[in-house]
């Protein structure tokens, strides 16, 4: 017979516009391809630097976002009680007179009562500095939710950090230390790296309690139990150590290991470095035994001590640092109690990385300049490289851990050498950076900006936003006692205390993209019931007013009184700027665009451009001209283009100059969106050849990094293996100075603001909770879905429409459970009830489940029986949003004591089966109504015939 | 019941790394955009907001677990058409709608002939054939032919979607048919496999299995430095090469 002749050239559409994908935090460059107006394709862009033509599921999956039934479709006011979905439809005049209405009156009187906390924003750059203008501190992002223990660990430790401010040297490494649950973050770049380290025959070590994802390909999978990763990565280092498997020359060159640290026990400069009278770091002199200046070519040593000229002893960090490593409590055996793994694969491990980093060099071939001006012959490093995510961050002993896992690095010489892991531009900055916060009490007045930036990095006490009394000047109280180096402030803190009033009352909680009466909240149940508290005297609700913008139906919408309805990330402006959470790699700066690639078909409008048009409305000082008119009339295009933080310094760093011409630094470009768009919607500025390594002492670097505006001069910047800042913060715990904690925080600032990294249990982990809660409970973020952004997307939710408790099968036996059992389970908080899975990759004594899944009856215009809400569950219920109280009943909020860090892979719990399932997840809450101008969900959908129908019509 | 075309010498299919598959799903997702709205279009969904979705998908990704303690490992194991060289799916077609390509060896369906009657999804032991219960015929995998030999394609995007997408490189396209391919190189390197041999339908594609890890040493470990006693500080610094 006669094959059939099967069309094999068609095109793919009618047109193709470029822009960069916005389904999850890696920001790929996406190609969209269009038929007659629709979407008919996406694919990754082969030649963006963050994906290099590769999509992932969720990245092919945008044209079910965008399309997606969910999306609301036109400005709405709350008309029922909040909570209960019921809107009133309104237009955009009424929608922008009511939110200049509340948010005039404030910033008339008082502007911190404006809280405005955004989520899945990534358009920091902007939102900050619109806070900074209408006057309020009271700003952040997500971060304190997600990761900022990390980022804080970095930023105070290697002046980067880990997810995508740096990168293994994929092409070199030859072994790599995976940490936790990394599949979520800067996904498509791991994996494209995994690719190539398991194409090279690299060795890969992942260390997560569960073995999914990565961990299933990796060579050895160590299963470790949760908050338990300090531990055993301050045990390896007590390992090479103890074996003088350590890079000696790197600690001496490139880290404070040398710096003299005054030994003055009880005195208010015990523990600071040892300057001499001309404020120079002193080292202690190898031939002589004596202090002296830290300068290029002094010959320091890394043990004994000193006298220093004025009679007081100081001793180098690096002796400090051994002292610590080798404690009882970093022995190997010790380590292999607690975490669950084997002393001998511990010095096995140990072993390995020594081999790994001191067998054979990684060379490149190219030489060199520091910044003292010594030329290198070739770039020498150690093949050994590190990357950690989520299960160190979210702990509350997280911040301590990362900078142990930085510890690590630093003692094998594996950071920023060939072969280890590299800082991304515009890092590695001085270490902490430069910039503090702002909010005092002087810095906020009636109609003026903010006297800085919300946020920063305080360096010691002084630095902290308290007011006279030592109460907060922040509604999350970030940089108080409570979290002194909250550098991503605490998204999670805000609803409490603004229902609260405390530190004081707020008028006006403006949200952006945060699911926070969801997902993005430890103790939704108390969440939801906090966003609706009303004030027993006047009836009042607590939180007076509630703006919300989204651009789905999530379920915040619901508690919000005043919804400003989004586009979807096809249908925007946008950057992905430098200033911000920028795309760039080891050899490499660069910055993106979204461009629109369709025009909105509903009364939505972007939330930049209407954050800026509010701007101008309320007559804020950068976004109106002196005679009041609207700065930035082109809204946020506009103000990509136009805008300079600095003289010459803009959003975007490409095509600057009157003709386009420079790079980094340069005057605005009329034309800088066209250049963009005409070269794929970014722009990559490399890093001169002989800059790419030692970025922290290599002038060629570095200049090039002043040129581009991202260090203000050329200079060692020398990574911190001692905290001088935190042993600030420690003093005043230990009574010195006139900035002290109060009582019922100067227990734990004196504990955990050690200047050296250390490991404590984290804080749910009393002798109680373990034998009443024996069983740990995380988290993973599938790799299929982001947030709960994927839940109403009609291809992802038929690979994740449901979750499961997956526990390890010996632990189900001795509790008598079995697969498919529904059980109860409980923490000292709260209980949910969902179906087991059993499976025997994973800690024994942690039972696990995906993150974001399960959805709350009603929201995201899916079906009242969706799986996500009858079996699909979140485990944020079981989560305290604070710690229990104390002897004195003061209760400290469930975080990292250092950065406010959320702590919610702390949770512990317990499982019981339930004796009659009725088949359904608890909690169950009150379905909620769907907005009006919702549409219709299609009972089948035939994606896709339209463009078969047209391509054989035409033929 | 429908014939064979004779024996190819082309023989394009997919080799899949599962050493390398993290399990992602960009492959199957992808898959399904493509062919969205390519020449098998649409791959219905039905209840896309429902209980119960139920959508056409081309590819398929299981995760399980294989072997416990020690042995065990977690296994990624994407799912999709072999494109067979004795497809039982097309023999036992009564309509001729199931037919594989003389030139390259693709299976596909010829939806004009196509009655609905499932007979090949009975027939494939691999579960590779995917009925649109709304159109009312029988889809599958088509290797992505209207990508392939798409002129209005640059040559690196003609491949199929699933392997222009996979983040992690395990999936790779080309002519098993020709003992010197990339393809056929690597499935002689790694010792790739083609699933249920012994069912003799000869299936066209090959999984590469996991890299064998070997076990390693359990007395490995650091030989403690010389200490003096200043312990480890007494001999860091003659580590110093300056």
């Amino acid at each position: 017979m006669t094959e059939p002749a099967t069309p094999q050239s068609r095109p793919i559409g009618d047109r193709m516009v470029q822009t960069t994908c916005y389904m999850c935090a890696c920001r790929c460059g996406i190609k969209v391809h269009l038929a007659d107006g629709r979407i008919r394709y996406i694919e990754g862009n082969r030649a963006h630097p963050v994906n290099h033509g590769v999509l992932c599921a969720k990245g092919s999956a945008g044209i079910m976002q965008h399309y997606s039934p969910a999306r609301l479709a036109s400005p709405l006011k709350r008309v029922g009680e909040r909570g209960s979905g019921e809107f009133r439809e309104i237009g955009w005049d009424e929608a922008l007179a009511t939110a200049c209405e509340w948010l005039g009156a404030i910033r008339k009187s008082d502007p911190k009562r404006l809280a405005f906390f955004t989520g899945r924003d990534q358009s920091q750059a902007l939102t900050s500095w619109w806070a900074s203008q209408f006057g309020t501190p009271n700003y952040a992002a997500h971060g304190g939710f997600c990761s900022v223990n990390m980022a804080a660990a970095g930023m105070y430790t290697i002046g980067g950090s880990f997810w995508e401010f740096g990168e293994p040297d994929w092409e070199r490494t030859k072994y790599f230390l995976l940490f936790g649950v990394a599949e979520d973050h800067e996904s498509n770049p791991l994996k494209i790296g995994l690719g190539k380290l398991k194409a090279r025959g690299a060795k890969v070590v992942s260390i997560n309690p569960v073995r999914t994802g990565y961990s299933a390909i990796a060579d050895e999978w160590l299963g470790i139990r949760p908050g338990t990763d300090g531990l055993l990565v301050m045990a390896l280092a007590q390992e090479l150590l103890r074996a003088g498997k350590i890079d000696a020359d790197y600690l001496a060159s490139y880290t404070n290991a040398p710096w003299l640290v005054i030994h003055n026990p009880g005195k208010p400069d015990d523990g600071l470095f040892a300057l001499d009278e001309a404020g120079k770091t002193l080292i202690r002199d190898r031939a002589t035994g004596r202090p002296a200046p830290l300068e290029p070519g002094a010959m320091p040593s890394l043990s004994g001590e000193c006298v220093l000229a004025d009679g007081r002893m100081a001793k180098p960090v690096f002796a400090l640092l051994v002292a610590r490593c080798c404690e009882a409590q970093y022995s190997v055996d010790n380590a292999a109690a607690a975490t669950g793994i084997p002393a001998a694969t511990i010095r096995r491990i140990a072993s390995e990385l020594a081999s790994a980093a001191f067998d054979a060099p990684v060379i490149v071939e190219q030489p060199w300049i520091d910044v003292a001006g010594r030329r290198h012959e070739r770039m020498v490093g150690r093949g050994v490289s590190m990357h950690a995510m989520r299960g160190i961050s979210a702990h509350s002993n997280g911040f301590h851990t990362c900078r142990a896992i930085h510890l690590l690095q630093m003692l094998l010489g594996a950071i920023e050498t060939p072969g280890s892991f590299r800082i991304r531009a515009p890092y590695p900055k001085p270490i902490p950076p430069g910039l503090k916060p702002a909010g005092l009490p002087g810095q906020v007045r009636p109609e003026q900006p903010l006297g800085g930036a919300p946020l920063g990095y305080p360096t010691g006490p002084e630095d902290l936003l308290i007011d006279a009394d030592g109460s907060p000047c922040r509604i999350d109280k970030a940089y108080s006692w409570d979290a002194p180096l909250a550098a991503h402030g605490l998204f999670h803190m805000v609803i409490r205390n603004a229902r609260n009033r405390d530190p004081y009352a707020i008028d006006t909680l403006l949200m952006f993209m945060a699911n926070a009466a969801w997902n993005t909240s430890m103790n939704t149940t108390g969440t939801m019931k906090m966003l609706t508290d009303r004030d027993d005297a006047s009836g009042e609700y607590r939180i007076p007013h509630i703006i919300y913008s989204d651009a789905y139906y999530s379920e915040m919408v619901a508690y919000a009184d005043l919804i400003l309805p989004d586009t979807t990330y096809l249908e925007r402006w946008d950057c992905i700027s430098l200033l911000d959470r920028p795309i760039c790699d080891a050899d490499s700066a660069a910055d993106a665009i979204r461009q629109p690639v369709v025009a909105p078909d509903r009364d939505v409008r972007p939330f930049q451009d209407v954050l800026i048009d509010i701007g101008a409305r309320l007559g804020l000082p950068g976004l109106v001209n002196p005679d009041g008119s609207p700065r930035y009339p082109g809204l946020y295009a506009d103000y990509i283009v136009h805008h300079e933080r600095a003289p010459g310094i803009g959003m975007l760093a490409g095509w600057r100059g009157a003709r386009g011409e420079q790079s980094g630094r340069g005057e605005p470009n009329p034309q800088q969106l066209e250049a963009y768009s005409s070269h794929d919607c970014f722009s990559r500025m490399e890093i001169p050849a002989a800059g790419r390594f030692f970025k922290h002492i290599n002038r060629d670097y570095q200049e090039w990094a002043v040129r581009m505006g991202f260090l203000d001069r050329v200079g060692p910047i020398a990574l911190q293996l001692y905290s001088e800042p935190l042993q600030r913060f420690r003093l005043a715990a230990q009574s010195h100075g006139n900035m002290q904690p109060p009582p019922e925080h100067r227990e734990r600032v004196a504990a955990y603001f050690d200047p050296l990294p250390l490991w404590y249990a984290p804080f749910e982990e009393s002798a109680d909770s373990s034998t009443e809660f024996p069983l740990h409970a995380i988290t993973q973020r599938p790799m299929a879905m982001y947030h709960s952004w994927g839940s109403q997307n009609a291809w992802l939710r038929q690979i994740h429409g449901e979750n499961r408790l997956y526990m390890h099968r010996e632990t189900a036996q001795k509790l008598g459970l079995a697969d498919d059992d529904w059980v109860h389970v409980s923490s000292r908080h709260g209980r949910i009830t969902v179906q087991l899975r059993l499976m025997d990759g994973v800690n024994p004594r942690t039972v696990w489940t995906w993150n974001g899944i399960g959805k709350r009856r009603g929201a995201w215009n899916l079906a009242p029986d969706a799986e996500e809400s009858r079996r699909g569950f979140i485990i944020n219920h079981l989560i305290d949003d604070l710690l229990p109280p104390r002897g004195d009943g003061f209760r400290h909020a469930n975080v990292d004591p250092v950065t406010g860090q959320a702590a919610w892979y702390d949770l512990r719990v317990k499982i019981e089966k339930v004796a009659v399932a009725n088949e359904t997840c608890e909690p169950q809450f009150p379905s909620l109504e769907l907005p009006p101008d919702m549409p219709e969900r299609p009972s089948i959908l035939r994606y896709g015939a339209q463009f078969r129908a047209k391509a054989e019509s035409e033929q | 019941m429908t014939d064979l075309p004779g024996p190819s010498p082309k023989k394009l299919g997919l080799v899949i790394d599962l050493d390398t598959c993290v399990g992602c799903h960009a492959c199957a997702v992808h898959c399904k955009e493509w062919n969205s709205g390519g020449v098998a279009a649409p791959l219905t969904d039905i209840a896309p907001y429902g209980a119960d979705p139920d959508g056409v998908w081309f590819n398929r990704v299981h995760s399980f677990e294989s072997g416990r303690g020690a042995e065990g490992r977690t296994v990624h194991f994407p799912r999709s058409c072999h494109h067979c060289e004795t497809p039982a799916c097309v023999t036992v077609c009564p309509t001729g709608a199931s037919y594989k390509r003389a030139e390259d060896g693709i299976v596909l369906v010829n939806e004009d002939l196509c009655i609905g009657c499932k007979l090949c999804s009975w027939a494939c032991p691999y579960g590779a054939r995917e009925y649109d219960y709304d159109s009312g015929v029988m889809k599958k995998c088509t290797l992505c032919i209207d990508r392939i030999y798409n002129e209005a394609l640059v040559d690196e995007d003609r491949v199929p979607a699933c392997v222009a997408t996979c983040p992690v490189g395990a999936r790779h396209f080309g002519d098993l048919g020709d003992p010197d391919s990339h393809v056929s190189r690597l499935v002689e390197s790694r010792g790739g496999y083609a699933p249920m041999p012994e069912l003799d339908y000869k299936p066209v594609n090959r999984y590469l299995p996991p890299r064998s890890r070997p076990a390693p040493s359990p007395a490995a470990a650091l030989a403690p430095a010389p200490t003096d006693a200043e312990g480890i500080l007494g001999w860091i610094d003659r580590l110093l090469s300056r």
